[in-house]
């Protein structure tokens, strides 16, 4: 049996914008299991940023509960919700979020500089391998404007993977990129999914929530739908497809 | 994060701004270089006066006659004339502490040498005169204990006062009118410049004190006594003894007031340093406020930077940094901005100071300790101005950061 990862039950928030409270997640409750792939799918305004906001530690819940990996998150504060998203957590953006004029292989090196417990040995080493399993070993000291989108968003996943995180969390990661590149980046998290990572991914592009294996979707902040995906599409197979 | 980690990342970022930083270091620059110079100059000429006061004489005491007190109206010191040769004499005779006493008696007038004449003060004094007050002999001799008793009519001009009267010849030997009383000309003193009080020390004559006193001036009181003591450290002492020679010499009871008063160089000292330390304070509070400026300066470019940098700030606490990684983080920068304006400012300071000095012909003294006082004050500057700053990019909400643009 797959364990349990993330365990969200009735969680709530609420904006207060001046005299409105505006409800943005009126009690969801999800379980992901190790080794999942979500696509969490919804409108704008459906509550899935604030959702990944919680699911990424950056904002904690009104009410209700949150446990990452048995750890409930609701009672840390900011610097240990920060540790948290060091040692635990991967992020992935819709606008790659890099640090300019830093080399790839210093903005992956970026995340162990801020590890107290320097859980990894050689970051330099990490970081390398991190930039080669996703095909950038020759882009090592290349500046994020001297990377095209896709290779940008590579190393982003790099950035997030270097530590080791028990779970991904990517942001519309394919939102700014043409179709073929949106294929490749799939491909690689389909890669590093079959190699047993977990990944919560937000879209909003029907295609793109295809390849996940299990497919969550909001609409004013509540649950619509929570699915496996039966027959996830494979992005390696219609890479080929495309090239032929 | 770790500390030469925050290091490289301040100085990645201050280098990628450069001309932003130089501006921002500009204003610490000015402060503590103004700072260095004003102290260096300040204690320098501190240091001048106090050169000038020895020059003044080796271990001077000064005595003047005591004030006129009539019907409880007091006059001003030496409106009593109330010294004589025979203090002088019995100051000779009795004082153990002092090695050399000497009368003053001076005396106005106009000077003629041929067709050239100049208004000067003919002092007289004994031949000590010249011990005591560091005076040297350029040219000729000086006069002798002998001439004092003869009361020979010879004379030893200042630089100022040969040059005035004898242009273009040597003026030993020559003869001179003063007050139409003849004299001849044996020695002329070397040079010994301004005091710092600016009065031209060359510009007198030294003569016999036995010939002025009776022959220019009116033959009973002398002006001033000047005594040197045996050794710096008895100064007090020898001060004690003159005093008490004089009381008695004077026939004063326990409870008469002094009828005269003793000066010594500390005093003189004293006051010229609480001026020129008083100065120094003023000019130093004044480049202090161009620090605090700086200081405000830094804190300016700071806030902008933090305003420019809240994407980065945002990824940065995404990815796990401590809202402490970041405070620290803007902290070392400005640390690092003020330090470094410091280092270029105590450099250039020194570099005005030296160069002010020679221009105005003070010289300058550096302190290590002010130095010192500098560093840490301007380190201090960027820390407390940067804090608001790296306090504001701390407590900023990583999801607003994220999307800020």
């Amino acid at each position: 049996m797959r364990s349990e990862q993330i365990c969200l039950s009735q969680v709530k928030k609420i904006f207060s914008i001046g005299e409105n409270k505006v409800e943005a997640l009126g009690g969801v409750s999800l379980s992901i299991y190790s080794g999942e792939f979500i696509a969490v799918m919804g409108s704008s305004g459906s509550g899935k940023s604030t959702l990944m906001n919680i699911l990424g530690c950056l904002d904690i819940p009104t009410s209700g509960n949150y446990s990452l990996e048995g750890l409930a998150v609701e009672d840390l504060n900011r610097t240990e919700l920060a540790d948290l998203r060091n040692t635990k957590l991967g992020f992935v953006f819709q606008g790659f979020n890099l640090l300019p004029r830093t080399t790839a292989l210093e903005n992956v090196e970026l995340p162990m500089s801020y590890d107290r417990h320097c859980r990894i040995a050689n970051p330099r080493k990490s970081s390398i391998e991190a930039l080669r399993h996703v095909g950038l070993e020759n882009r090592l000291n290349h500046e994020p404007n001297q990377l095209s989108g896709g290779q940008q968003q590579r190393v982003a996943i790099a950035r997030a993977l270097v530590t080791e995180p028990a779970i991904i969390l990517a942001d519309e990661p394919t939102g700014n990129l043409d179709s073929h590149t949106t294929l490749e980046i799939l491909e690689l998290f389909q890669r590093l999914n079959r190699e047993g990572l977990t990944l919560v991914m937000v879209t909003h592009e029907t295609e793109v929530a295809e390849y996940a294996t299990r497919l969550v979707e909001l609409r004013d902040g509540r649950l619509l739908k929570d699915e496996a995906v039966l027959t996830p599409r494979n992005a390696e197979e219609d890479l080929k497809r495309v090239a032929s | 994060m770790k500390f030469h980690k925050l290091i490289i990342v301040a100085l990645k970022s201050i280098a990628r701004n450069k001309m932003r930083s130089l501006l921002t270091m500009l204003g610490v620059i000015i402060g503590v270089g103004s700072v260095i110079t004003m102290v260096a100059l300040g204690e320098g000429s501190q240091k001048d006066i106090e050169n000038d006061v020895v020059s003044l004489g080796t271990n001077l005491l000064m005595v003047r006659p005591g004030s006129i007190k009539s019907g409880g109206v007091r006059g001003g010191a030496g409106s009593r004339p109330s010294l004589s040769m025979k203090d002088v004499s019995r100051l000779k005779q009795s004082a153990t502490l002092l090695r050399w006493v000497s009368a003053e008696v001076r005396a106005n007038g106009q000077v003629i040498a041929g067709n050239n004449n100049w208004n000067t003060t003919i002092t007289g004094v004994a031949p000590e005169y010249l011990s005591i007050r560091n005076y040297q002999i350029a040219t000729g001799s000086f006069f002798t204990h002998r001439d004092c008793k003869t009361r020979a009519k010879v004379a030893v001009l200042g630089k100022t006062v040969a040059d005035e009267l004898f242009p273009n010849e040597s003026p030993v030997g020559a003869r001179l009118r003063i007050r139409n009383v003849p004299f001849m000309v044996i020695g002329v003193l070397a040079e010994k410049g301004q005091s710092s009080m600016g009065n031209d020390q060359d510009d007198i004559i030294l003569a016999p004190d036995s010939t002025v006193l009776f022959r220019l001036s009116n033959g009973k009181f002398v002006n001033d006594i000047s005594a040197s003591a045996v050794s710096s450290e008895q100064m007090d002492a020898a001060k004690a003894e003159l005093t008490a020679l004089l009381r008695s010499e004077h026939r004063l009871t326990a409870k008469d007031e002094d009828d005269f008063g003793v000066r010594d160089q500390t005093e003189i000292i004293e006051i010229a340093t609480q001026v020129t330390g008083t100065l120094t304070l003023l000019l130093s509070s004044v480049a202090g406020v161009s620090l605090l400026v700086g200081g405000i300066g830094i804190m300016n470019i700071m806030l902008v930077s933090v305003t420019e940098r809240t994407r980065e700030i945002g990824i940065r606490l995404a990815i796990g940094a401590r809202p402490f990684d970041i405070l620290a983080q803007f902290l070392v920068e400005a640390a690092i901005l003020s330090l470094f304006g410091g280092l270029i400012g105590i450099l250039s300071g020194l570099g005005a100071a030296w160069a002010v000095g020679m221009l105005l012909g003070v010289s300058a003294v550096i302190n290590p300790t002010v130095v010192l006082i500098a560093v840490l004050f301007t380190s201090g500057v960027g820390v407390s101005f940067g804090f608001y700053p790296a306090r504001k990019a701390a407590n900023l909400n990583p999801i607003e950061a994220l999307r800020y643009e």
